[in-house]
């Protein structure tokens, strides 16, 4: 826009107006967006005591995020999350997808909805339900157990919470994926079927050779929000943690030990320093996985 | 972070017969006392009845955070008695939920309410910071004796006084009688019996626990420590003195370790979905816990009724009587009013007032700090059918004189709660050796104290 804005008169006055066009977007983009990041990069650089008040201190609060044993095995845990996690969401909407698009389902409206329907639970309200149901003395698969006589599942110990997590998030996301996906098979164009069924394909064969190469670019896009997610992850340890007490440790997620470090510790400016590098390392993944899908895409 | 949580909001009430001679009195101290209005609240010096007088007639408008509810009634007192104030009772949270946005509005400096609850535990931290004006000048001090010693022991320090005792929490045992008797139990009056009963019962059916030892809960932590005389933190100036692991933390911590690790003593977390069920069928046998959990029990295992008593806290030596604290609140006023003489009045009228004390113990089931509340039969001759008719509030009010004076908080409760949870309770769920937790705790504060740029002595 800059380079319009030179070219001359009459230009200047369709740049003013585009300039106003974006400007309710950049206002608020500015205010609530780049303000807050700015103040939390410049909180980053401080370190505020109860003894001695505030003091500048450069980049010690990141160098210090970087030998710190709880971030960093925070971040490994998140790492095996979204490693185990991902692919089993993926797997699951691809295959619900594939399923509601083979025409072959008596009611597909109402498995559409079904799957679906877990992604319009709010998560903190997932968290809740799943902390009953997962609960260790009287939650229902418990009872079944101690009913049959077997060793009671035990979900929110320091072993199996991060399955169980996964499991959570799972429930939570497989649909909303799924509906991405069959949004993207609904585009394919009917010839490319027809052509195929012409070749003698099956619906496996279709679904595998057809359907699944060119779901690539919706993959690709799950694949980014699911990095994000992942990484991100917040919400249901946040509302697990009274159902499972210490198992959730204050930094058992990046994003949690930011939020902790914060309001339970008081750091503020360690805590702005461990979320701006959280954000980097979000954008480094981020950044991987669209490298991955364009280079995919040229050996294709 | 359960921490007070029940405290607060759902305590029993029970006092004592103490006369409260000095009661009839109280109502009229506060149009007494008064604090100079001259300058600002901080530097407030003497006490001027005539300037406190004219302050608390003349129109004002209050804000006070508070999760107790339904205190609008008390309020109702205390606005009928001084017409020209009024007063905002906003809910903003309980516990930790309230601090988070006090602080945010103590940082931004404005926003604050002019008279706050805080418990016990948080007292020290907010006054670290400075944002608790000491009420002396406004007459506080002359309330002293009318509150139960140890609690004017958590909100004063020499003649400042920080904040006005609300509701407490002394620890004493409530019980099943039904599983004692099936089992052939008798109530220990010891830690040495309770282990043993323990062990007993335990043995007899391992399905049930002698109790349960939250994990997540530092209020039962520090109240089973309080009572074992530890002292972990003491404060001077910025020197802190953090021993977490001292002798008496020890001796509690080694007591519980075998229990917890024969299963004899359950490490659940509390008030979770799980712990109400076990506490209402029995699972757990005793719950070593505040004169608030008599009421809350009521209403929150509402069909074991009539399964429980209720006996003094288990004693270290036997033939002692001492007892811990766990829960309870204070009203405070931030160093944000504009007001401060009306907002001290406020904060020293809702829990000093009689007739408002008593509604906060009868209404509110606060278990109340005034000595004349303690002492008023309409409140310790109570019998709840739920405890079999026992004066469950006369045995808390015997219990609350018993509680050790001079137990003090660390000035940042918010780190030693986060830490109890994740170091002493995981050691708790792991099984693991408590006093070895408590080494690593102690590590953990002190190497956060010295962050904080305190100066730390063992």
């Amino acid at each position: 826009m800059a380079i319009l804005a030179r070219r001359g008169r009459p230009e200047n006055k369709h740049a003013a107006a585009g300039y106003m066009f974006v400007a309710p977007f950049m206002i608020v983009f500015a205010a609530m967006f780049i303000a807050p990041l700015a103040y939390a990069a410049y909180l980053s650089l401080y370190s505020s005591r109860l003894v001695g008040g505030t003091v500048f201190v450069g980049l010690q609060n990141y160098t210090q995020a970087l030998q710190d044993r709880q971030f960093l095995s925070g971040l490994e845990r998140i790492a095996l999350f979204f490693l185990i996690q991902v692919p089993i969401m993926i797997v699951l909407a691809t295959f619900f997808a594939l399923v509601l698009d083979s025409g072959r389902l008596r009611a597909p409206r109402v498995f559409r909805i079904a799957f679906f329907v877990p992604y319009a639970v709010p998560a903190v309200v997932a968290a809740l339900m799943w902390g009953y149901l997962y609960g260790a003395k009287f939650g229902p698969f418990v009872q079944i157990a101690h009913d049959l006589g077997t060793a009671p599942p035990q979900f929110l110990t320091s072993g199996h919470l991060l399955p169980s997590v996964a499991n959570i998030v799972t429930w939570e996301f497989a649909g909303y994926n799924m509906i991405i996906l069959y949004a993207a098979l609904l585009t394919i164009p009917p010839d490319l079927y027809e052509a195929a069924s012409i070749d003698g394909a099956g619906p496996i064969k279709t679904a595998l050779r057809i359907k699944l190469p060119l779901l690539r670019p919706a993959l690709g896009v799950i694949l980014l929000f699911s990095v994000i997610g992942a990484f991100q992850l917040f919400n249901e340890p946040q509302v697990l943690q009274p159902a499972a007490g210490s198992v959730i440790t204050p930094a058992w997620t990046p994003n949690l030990y930011a939020y902790n470090l914060a309001f339970t510790d008081q750091r503020l400016n360690y805590a702005a320093a461990v979320s701006f590098l959280l954000g980097f390392i979000i954008l480094i993944a981020t950044y991987l996985v669209l490298i991955l899908g364009r280079l995919r895409r040229r050996s294709t | 972070m359960n921490t007070g949580q029940p405290g607060s909001s759902a305590a029993p009430s029970r006092r004592q017969f103490l006369a409260g001679g000095s009661a009839v009195a109280a109502a009229g101290l506060l149009a007494a006392c008064g604090g100079s209005s001259g300058g600002t609240p901080k530097v407030a010096k003497s006490v001027n009845p005539s300037a406190m007088a004219r302050a608390l007639s003349k129109p004002t408008q209050l804000t006070f955070w508070t999760w107790v509810p339904n205190i609008a009634s008390e309020v109702a007192l205390f606005e009928k008695k001084y017409p020209k104030i009024k007063v905002n009772v906003v809910n903003a949270g309980q516990g930790l939920a309230e601090y988070t946005k006090l602080r945010t509005a103590l940082k931004a400096g404005t926003g604050a309410p002019d008279v706050v609850q805080i418990e016990y535990s948080y007292v020290p931290t907010f006054t670290f910071t400075n944002n608790l004006i000491d009420l002396g000048p406004y007459g506080a001090n002359d309330l002293k004796d009318d509150f139960v010693p140890w609690t004017w022991g958590q909100v004063s320090k020499g003649d400042k006084v920080y904040a006005i005792p609300q509701d407490t929490g002394p620890i004493g045992m409530l019980y099943r009688k039904d599983v004692f008797d099936r089992y052939g139990v008798t109530v220990p009056a010891t830690w040495e019996e309770f282990a043993a009963a323990g062990t007993k019962l335990h043995q007899k059916n391992p399905s049930i626990s002698m109790t349960n030892f939250a994990n997540n809960d530092a209020g039962q932590t520090f109240g089973y420590a309080w009572q074992a005389g530890a002292r972990p933190f003491a404060l001077k100036g910025t020197g802190l003195t953090v021993d977490i692991n001292g002798p008496d933390m020890q001796k509690m911590a080694n007591f519980w370790s075998p229990l917890v690790d024969s299963g004899a003593v359950s490490t659940d977390p509390d008030f979770d979905t799980d712990w109400y069920a076990a506490l209402t069928n029995g699972t757990y046998a005793t719950w070593v816990t505040a004169a608030w959990a008599p009421v809350f029990l009521q209403s929150s295992a509402a069909k074991s009724a009539g399964k429980w008593r209720v006996a003094p806290m288990p004693q270290w030596a036997s033939g002692a009587d001492v007892s811990g604290n766990w829960g309870g609140s204070t009203s405070a006023v931030t160093n944000q009013t504009k007001n401060p003489e009306a907002a001290a009045a406020l904060a020293m009228f809702l829990n000093h007032d009689p007739a408002s004390s008593m509604l906060m113990a009868s209404k509110q089931f606060l278990f109340p700090p005034l000595k004349q509340t303690l002492a008023d039969p309409a409140f310790v001759g109570l019998k709840p059918s739920f405890y079999g008719g026992q004066k469950v509030n006369a045995l808390f009010a015997e219990i609350s004189k018993t509680v050790l004076t001079n137990f003090q908080w660390s000035p940042f409760n918010d780190y030693v709660t986060s830490s109890n949870n994740q170091i002493f309770g995981g050691a708790l769920i792991a099984k693991k050796p408590l006093s070895a937790a408590l080494d690593t705790w102690q590590a953990s504060v002190t190497n956060y104290a010295k962050q904080q740029g305190f100066a730390v002595t063992k």
